[in-house]
């Protein structure tokens, strides 16, 4: 509210009382965000109301860009890869997974198959961590505030998985080019098997609350629907879409890392394209994620972590002590990095908000020439200004919960 | 001379213990949901917290009191105010217990007893719909604004609703005086079952009840009909401008209307201090038997301490709960203590019931809320005072 600081002429006290010229309808500008309670970062909706209705809504982007693109320039292909967990920080490794994916295509490297089932399954973890933040903020939106806390609950086993992987609870950077950052930690199948084994039950527990509730039925049901040629048509992905009966998933439209092996189920039967499909699309997922996550863990094939390429991956660091060639690739890695053959691949992959791709350009050097994410976050806000017409405050804000964005992926 | 001393010492004892237990009512507030959400609540100041009141009104008194430049100053003044003076004055009516003999003053235990209480209380509802309008509109915010509106529209909506479900059993009982009210209440059903309004026949005025306590909540705009100050929609609503002491009065609004509410509701409805059972069968002694329970938990927590201190503490507090439970033993006191403790009781799970459906619920949409009284509230609570009043005219002679 801080360009209300001056007193708007169509809102002082004078202004509306009876003497005051009444010409028409007036309509109310009503600035929502950057610091708003639920725009969940800082989005900055401009809503014309009429009463409570809203008569426009413009978003403003930008106010988290950091400028990741243009920084990856200045990086080492690897070095990129931590600046990736800092755009959608509740996806991680979703956004590890894409950028590696796509040098490792320009590489033409062979990705050994224990981390492409541990990427699979770390993507799915994250991806219900991601789907556990959304559900707690979404039903804090509407007023049900111990959801949050009992998603955060489980968000953090989740997060405590991660850190037993990498060391880091949010950016992990645990995807490189060519593997793993490292190898599994002893004991990581017990942790996995305890979360997943346990979880499905915690979903009920979620749903218990919610799902026969006539309020949340009823802010929620046949609330932010919209046509779905004109969701297509403004780049809508994810849940978002699949909640519309478009059974759209790159991971299994196009697999990618070993994804195919593990049948993913994308759920059909939710057609009616608002808030309380979205919420019925991402609890599916929770659980189908839950399923893969654990089948990911008993399939995990023994063998590397890492790529057999000595001039890209680093090297173990007990050769490094015998070995010269080894000593000197970690040389050369560390300070100069490696190259990748000039050319430009595009990579999607299916982050728990919809289809996130890193379209990744080289010019032969050791440095990306150009990074353009194409982020689900930012396609799915193309809809806020439709999905938002004519509609009330209360709808507005539960359609901005069930989109589910991730302001530091929009503005990057 | 003597009635005017009586009622000034009687008021400014009530306004001492009233003011005291709406600061901690904020502390049981925050104690209670934290458990709901599996958090611990305030245990910094003091043990579990129990000074926090004290300190959060400490910093609220010494925090600036920032008064934006564009506001309409009078009534953004007048508005904290207003809201405070109407949620507190009603309970000056409400009367906590019988008539007592202390030191050969017959005495009423409550402030007044105005022989049309429950208008007197009902109209100072209906005002308090006022502090939260102005505050709205003096802000001269537009999240205040809509706020405010969105209160006065809603609390005038639910007036009428909650006044038919008061309606209901005033018929039975064919009085205006919260005091005659619970006399009404008294006596038991086969020796057993208290004739308290939501038990007593003709009509058991559950509905009645449920209707209030609906309504109650829309009126003290908690969820699930906290739109007024719907934090996710509206930032603050309608104190998004009110900050220091001005702001507290807003809270301190919010929980006398939670405290009248829960009040009124164990009047009328829970049988006032009629105890859950007869005297015959010991309910005078039931006091005794909850402090002593409670004062043995904390000589067992003694013994195997969960914190170092709790060593220490707990004793202190078991003996201080063994104590105000021989109180009820005192031949003296028990005529005041008793009936104290059974109204008291009553009120403390109704309000706990506030916080708990705020634990639970999610926020409904104002037209929801709107149509949810008019079509839906408004229909039930007529159609039960129809039936009511039916079943009381066929039944008196």
């Amino acid at each position: 509210m801080a360009d209300t600081l001056v007193a708007p002429a169509d809102l002082a006290p004078d202004a509306l009382s009876a003497e005051a010229p009444r010409k028409g309808k007036r309509l109310m500008t009503l600035n929502m965000g950057p610091q708003h309670p639920s725009t969940h970062g800082v989005l900055r909706i401009v809503l014309e109301l009429d009463g409570e209705t809203i008569v426009s809504a413009k978003p403003d982007l930008g106010y988290l860009h950091t400028g990741i693109e243009k920084e990856m320039e200045v990086k080492t292909w690897q070095q990129a890869v931590t600046l990736t967990d800092r755009c959608d920080y509740l996806a991680n490794l979703s956004n590890n997974l894409a950028y590696a994916l796509g040098v490792e295509k320009m590489l033409g490297l062979e990705v050994p198959a224990k981390a492409q089932v541990s990427r699979v399954m770390l993507c799915e973890l994250t991806r219900i961590n991601s789907h556990l933040v959304w559900l707690g903020t979404h039903a804090l939106d509407m007023g049900a505030m111990s959801m949050f806390f009992y998603c955060m609950r489980e968000r953090e086993e989740v997060l405590k998985l991660f850190e037993m992987f990498s060391g880091q609870r949010m950016m992990t950077s645990y995807i490189r080019i060519g593997g793993l950052a490292l190898d599994h930690p002893r004991g990581w199948d017990k942790k996995v098997k305890a979360f997943v084994d346990d979880f499905p039950s915690k979903i009920d527990q979620y749903e218990s609350l919610l799902d026969n509730n006539p309020i949340w039925k009823q802010r929620t049901i046949g609330v932010g629907a919209l046509d779905v040629e004109r969701m297509i048509a403004l780049g809508v992905s994810g849940p978002m879409i699949r909640a519309a009966g478009v059974p759209w998933d790159v991971r299994v439209d196009e697999p990618y890392s070993s994804y195919e092996k593990f049948g993913v189920r994308v759920p059909t039967e939710f057609t009616n394209n608002d808030v309380y499909d979205r919420y019925r699309v991402r609890m599916f997922e929770l659980r189908e994620s839950c399923r893969l996550a654990k089948a990911a863990m008993e399939a995990m094939p023994e063998g590397p972590f890492q790529a057999d390429a000595p001039k890209i991956v680093l090297p173990d660091r007990e050769k490094m002590k015998t070995q010269m060639e080894s000593l000197i690739y970690h040389f050369k890695i560390v300070t100069e990095g490696f190259t990748v053959p000039a050319g430009e691949v595009y990579v999607p992959v299916e982050s728990p908000r919809g289809e996130i791709a890193y379209y990744i350009v080289s010019d032969g050097g050791n440095k990306p020439y150009r990074v353009h994410m194409r982020t689900p976050s930012f396609g799915n806000l193309q809809a806020l200004e439709a999905l938002f017409d004519r509609k009330s405050i209360a709808d507005s804000i539960a359609t901005l919960g069930s989109m589910d964005f991730v302001l530091g992926d929009t503005d990057r | 001379m003597n009635y005017f001393l009586l009622t000034l010492i009687k008021a400014g004892l009530i306004a001492f213990v009233l003011v005291t237990v709406l600061a901690y009512l904020v502390w049981v507030e925050r104690k209670v949901l934290a458990h709901i959400q599996l958090r611990v609540g305030p245990n910094r100041v003091g043990p579990h917290g129990l000074l926090q009141p004290l300190s959060d009104l400490v910093k609220l008194l010494f925090k600036e009191g920032f008064i934006p430049s564009h506001v309409n100053l009078f009534f953004y003044l007048l508005a904290p105010f207003m809201a405070v003076a109407l949620s507190l004055g009603s309970i000056a009516v409400i009367p906590l217990g019988p008539q007592i003999d202390v030191f050969g003053i017959k005495t009423n235990l409550g402030l007044a007893d105005v022989n049309i209480g429950i208008l007197f209380m009902l109209g100072l509802g209906s005002l308090g719909v006022y502090g939260v309008a102005l505050a709205g509109w003096a802000s001269n915010n537009k999240y205040a604004l809509i706020g405010g509106l969105r209160s006065a529209a809603q609390m005038i909506s639910y007036e009428l609703p909650l006044a038919l479900a008061i309606v209901a059993p005033l018929l039975m009982f064919n009085t205006l005086s919260f005091r005659e009210v619970v006399d009404a209440q008294g006596g038991y059903l086969f020796g057993f079952i208290p004739q308290w309004a939501i038990f007593q026949l003709p009509v058991p005025q559950l509905i009645s009840f449920i209707i209030f306590l609906i309504a109650a909540f829309a009126e003290t705009n908690r969820i699930p009909f906290d739109l007024p100050e719907a934090e996710n929609e509206l930032v603050a609503g309608f104190h998004t401008e009110y900050s220091s002491m001005l702001f507290a009065a807003f809270f301190t609004a919010e929980y006398g209307h939670i405290t009248t509410a829960c009040m009124v509701a164990s009047v009328l409805f829970l049988g006032g201090w009629q105890p859950l059972w007869p005297a015959a069968y010991g309910s005078d002694f039931f006091p005794v038997v909850a402090h002593w329970f409670f004062a043995a938990i904390c000589f067992w927590h003694a013994r195997q301490p969960a914190r170092s201190y709790d060593r220490y503490t707990m004793p202190i507090l078991g003996i201080i709960l063994f104590g105000a439970g021989g109180l009820f033993l005192v031949p003296f006191l028990k005529p005041i203590l008793v009936p104290l403790f059974w109204f008291l009781s009553k009120v403390a799970f109704l309000i706990f019931t506030f916080v708990w459906v705020r634990g639970t619920l999610p926020r409904f949409r104002y037209d929801q809320l709107m149509r949810f009284t008019w079509t839906f509230l408004f229909p039930v609570a007529l159609v039960n005072l129809l039936i009511t009043g039916l079943l009381v005219a066929l039944t008196t002679k």
